[in-house]
């Protein structure tokens, strides 16, 4: 019998997961993008399993907002690194600074 | 049986994410991360949210990963350089999240946290509920969410877009803002005075 708990701690350990990877990829832009999209992963998979548990389907709608979110996110951040590249030739995060003073 | 399922598609999706933040190559880690989303696909369907499993591949495997692997190919990154000290963030990563999953787990089984009566809903919201309630209750949720869309997509073109230097461009505002007075001038003359200089000219030839 799968249970409520089950599957909120898959979705910790996911988001863990994609923690670690953050503090791994520090250089590279795009495996840092990918973890987020793992990240809003795991989220998803907590509000759909206590909308089923709990009989509410207020989580599954929240999900279905998410996903839409994150879809224009990671267009505009892709698009972002695209210029980025297009301008440093780079997409290392420490070639990024020139906003610093 | 659903146990057993469960159990395998966890392991499969953890192993995948952990492979898309490890794997040498973008494109591997591109892959990785599709096996990550069809595999929870997998396991929202095994909870009978068929809704967003579908919904969860079409936008994910189907149009974000693709223009991830489009921009991973596209660009030309020595990814080699990137590799670089990938390993001297270990032990502060691995600590930070071996606390944050022992810390999250002993929380979410302990006594204090179970949900008295959470139980697998017979029949979930279906389809159909899902999109009433979309359409009734959420209904400008659902409209800012067409706006945001319709924003992202004016960012991502107006971010990316290039303009050639040597390449002609029309203007319609400007095409259409015209007046006749600026296309046309009209030039007041003086009536014709050079009908006198060959009465002149005889008279410059005398002085020569």
């Amino acid at each position: 019998m799968v249970t409520l708990t089950h599957y909120l701690v898959l979705g910790a350990i996911l988001f863990a997961l994609s923690v670690f990877g953050i503090f791994m990829n520090r250089k590279n832009l795009i495996v840092m993008l990918m973890a987020i999209e793992l990240m809003l992963l795991a989220v998803n998979m907590n509000f759909i399993a206590f909308s089923q548990f709990l009989g509410d389907s207020a989580g599954q709608i929240f999900v279905f907002f998410i996903l839409t979110v994150a879809a224009a996110e990671s267009a505009i951040g892709l698009a972002i690194l695209v210029v980025l590249f297009r301008n440093l030739r780079s997409i290392a995060v420490e070639d990024l600074g020139s906003m610093k003073g | 049986m659903t146990l057993a399922l469960f159990y395998i598609f966890a392991a499969v999706l953890v192993f995948a994410g952990l492979r898309v933040i490890t794997a040498k190559n973008p494109v591997h880690a591109v892959l990785w991360l599709i096996l990550a989303f069809f595999t929870s696909a997998c396991l929202w369907i095994l909870i009978k949210a068929e809704f967003l499993a579908v919904s969860l591949v079409v936008i994910y495997v189907g149009a974000v990963m693709v223009l991830f692997l489009f921009v991973v190919m596209m660009l030309d990154i020595n990814f080699e350089e990137l590799r670089k000290g990938f390993w001297k963030f270990f032990p502060v990563a691995a600590v930070v999240a071996t606390i944050m999953v022992v810390e999250m787990i002993l929380i979410l089984t302990s006594r204090n946290a179970q949900i008295p009566g959470a139980m697998l809903v017979e029949t979930g919201p279906t389809v159909a509920d899902l999109g009433r309630q979309i359409y009734t209750v959420y209904f400008l949720p659902f409209q800012l969410s067409a706006v945001l869309l319709l924003v992202g997509m004016i960012a991502a073109i107006g971010l990316t877009i290039r303009k050639r230097k040597n390449t002609k461009y029309q203007q319609p505002g400007e095409q259409i803002a015209v007046k006749a007075a600026d296309r046309v001038r009209v030039l007041k003359m003086e009536a014709d005075a050079r009908l006198e200089a060959p009465a002149d000219k005889p008279a410059g030839e005398q002085q020569a």
